[in-house]
């Protein structure tokens, strides 16, 4: 087909999923539990959590991003450069045996491999919306666990005010790890508050399945309200720290990715604007809302700062 | 002129394939593989990169004819240079409509504030320039002198779309060295001395 319109998406990739989960939705009326989700849904997004059809309801009935294009539009450097060379090279990325270690300022520091990870905090439905610094986004539905959960399980100790994420470093496995242009691994951080807000995820699965590769196998971070390179992919580490740790985009420049990269349609990055964006599937773009639409969860852990210059 | 000479029939397949080799490998990709998860931005791209690898075609076909010791690609000039312009507007076209949802102001602001969309918007206007006055009418009213000289401004338009090109990219020029380097040798071209290249001296 020449140009993919949109309805195509909406009939070949996504209604298997959607179906699926109007499924689930049909079971748990039957089951009486109807009335209490529609109650959950209304207190919106982060009271949704874990919860399919809330979370659903919570996307505002948008359409999920189609599955084969979430698959094959990806940012993951470290598996080549260009939107389709994550997927192509998907194969590269060796997960056997995955440990994601938390340490640092915390009273327990621990290791998980994945299966106890996810036996530990079973992952709920969460469908969010992924605003790329690029000006593009999707609405996915991931399968996590907030990361608060496992903050609170290692318990952080009262001088930690940040947490940094390291993402695999495997230079003679990963293509594009060998080019010293770049800080490798890659890492990414968050204020402490940022990263125990309910919307805060550490996602195992995408579409019900575990984590491709290309987007982030096996364990990945999602951070709803930022720019998509703040939800580090592939995730190894994750350390509290005192001070504002150093991050990948930050560190190879600086003015063009802030630390706190928050969604804002009026701070645009020096090559193009952010005020619009275009949602993968979609032929024109639509206007971008601040926070990414989530302001009603995390606008108070940014009371008084001044985003135009903590962007 | 006659009408069915073999010559005016390879004339006639080198513009054709000039003006519409590019538009027809964007239809047959589309059918064959699609245009990916973000096609405007496939269709941008490819359209923007044909319409500087056609100015460089056009660049490339003085050097051709002295180098090959005969005229032919010189009658294809014209046809190089409008096809690159040709799909320049479709480029910026597509630009405007999909990205920008043809607000005049949206796209002042991005010409004034982005450096790269302002090397494209110049090497734009000169494509522009030199299209108007290949019209045969306006030619006609133009010296030749005058001619020549306005048409020299292909060089200023294809380092401008290189550069263009160079400033939008994130973190390696390598995707802009290719058409770079072609621009560079065709210029360096330009220097090396007549004699050098005809074969009838
Ligand atoms: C007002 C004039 C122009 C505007 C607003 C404009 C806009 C753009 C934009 C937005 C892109 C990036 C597309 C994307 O990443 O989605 C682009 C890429 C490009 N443009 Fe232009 N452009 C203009 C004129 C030109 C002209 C005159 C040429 C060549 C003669 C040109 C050649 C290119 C090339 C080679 C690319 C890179 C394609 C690639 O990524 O492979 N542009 N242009």
């Amino acid at each position: 087909m020449f140009v993919r319109y949109p309805s195509r998406h909406r009939e070949s990739a996504v209604t298997p999923y959607q179906a699926y989960l109007n499924r689930r939705q049909f079971l748990r009326a039957g089951a009486g539990v109807g009335a209490a989700v529609a109650t959950v849904a209304a207190a919106g997004p982060a009271a949704a959590m874990g919860d399919p059809e809330a979370a659903r309801e919570a996307a505002n009935g948008m359409e999920l991003t189609a599955k084969s294009d979430a698959l094959s539009y990806n940012n993951f450097l470290e598996l080549g450069s260009g939107k389709e060379a994550p997927k192509e090279n998907a194969h590269l990325l060796p997960t056997d045996d995955w440990t994601v270690t938390v340490d640092g300022l915390v009273n327990r520091p621990m290791t998980f491999g994945m299966d106890d990870l996810t036996k530990r905090f079973p992952p709920g439905e969460h469908i969010h919306r992924l605003r790329c610094v690029e000006a593009w986004s999707m609405v996915l539905p991931w399968q996590g666990f907030p990361l608060k959960a496992l903050l609170d399980l290692v318990e952080p100790l009262g001088k930690a005010g940040f947490v940094a994420f390291r993402s695999i470093h495997a230079p003679e496995k990963l293509p594009n790890q060998g080019n010293g242009d770049y800080p490798w691994p890659y890492s990414e951080g968050l204020r402490l508050d940022e990263a125990r807000n309910p919307l805060t995820l550490l996602a195992t699965g995408l579409y019900g399945e575990s984590l491709p590769p290309q987007n982030g196998a096996p364990v990945r971070l999602v951070v709803p309200w930022k720019y998509g390179f703040k939800s580090a992919k592939s995730i190894t580490h994750i350390t509290l720290v005192e001070d504002r740790p150093e991050t990948f985009w930050h560190t190879v420049a600086p003015e063009e990715y802030g630390f706190y990269a928050n969604v804002n349609p009026d701070v645009d990055h020096p090559r193009w604007s952010q005020a619009r964006e275009r949602r993968i599937g979609d032929l024109f773009k639509q206007p971008t809302e601040m926070f990414n639409g989530y302001g009603d969860e995390v606008a108070h852990l940014y009371a008084g700062m001044d985003l135009k210059k903590h962007y | 002129m006659p009408a069915w000479t073999s010559r005016s029939i390879t004339d006639g397949a080198v513009r054709t394939v000039l003006v519409a080799g590019p538009l027809a490998g964007l239809v047959a990709t589309g059918f064959v593989e699609g245009l990916g998860a973000n096609p405007v931005e496939a269709v941008t791209r490819y359209l923007g990169r044909w319409a500087l690898r056609l100015l460089l075609v056009t660049l490339a076909l003085a050097p051709l004819a002295r180098f090959a010791g005969t005229g032919r690609p010189l009658a294809w000039r014209r046809a190089a240079g409008l096809a690159a312009f040709g799909y320049a507007c479709l480029h910026v076209a597509t630009y405007a409509v999909f990205d920008l949802g043809l607000s005049p102001a949206a796209f002042f602001d991005d010409v004034a504030k982005r450096a790269y969309i302002t090397l494209g918007a110049g090497a734009f206007l000169l494509l522009a320039g030199l299209a108007a006055t290949s019209v045969r009418a306006v030619a006609r009213r133009l010296s030749p002198g005058t001619w020549a000289a306005v048409h020299r401004a292909v060089f200023p338009a294809a380092v401008l779309a290189v550069l263009h090109h160079a400033f939008m990219l994130k973190t390696s020029l390598t995707p802009a060295l290719f058409h770079g380097g072609i621009l560079a040798l065709l210029l360096a071209l330009r220097a090396v001395p007549y004699r050098w290249s005809s074969r009838r001296t």
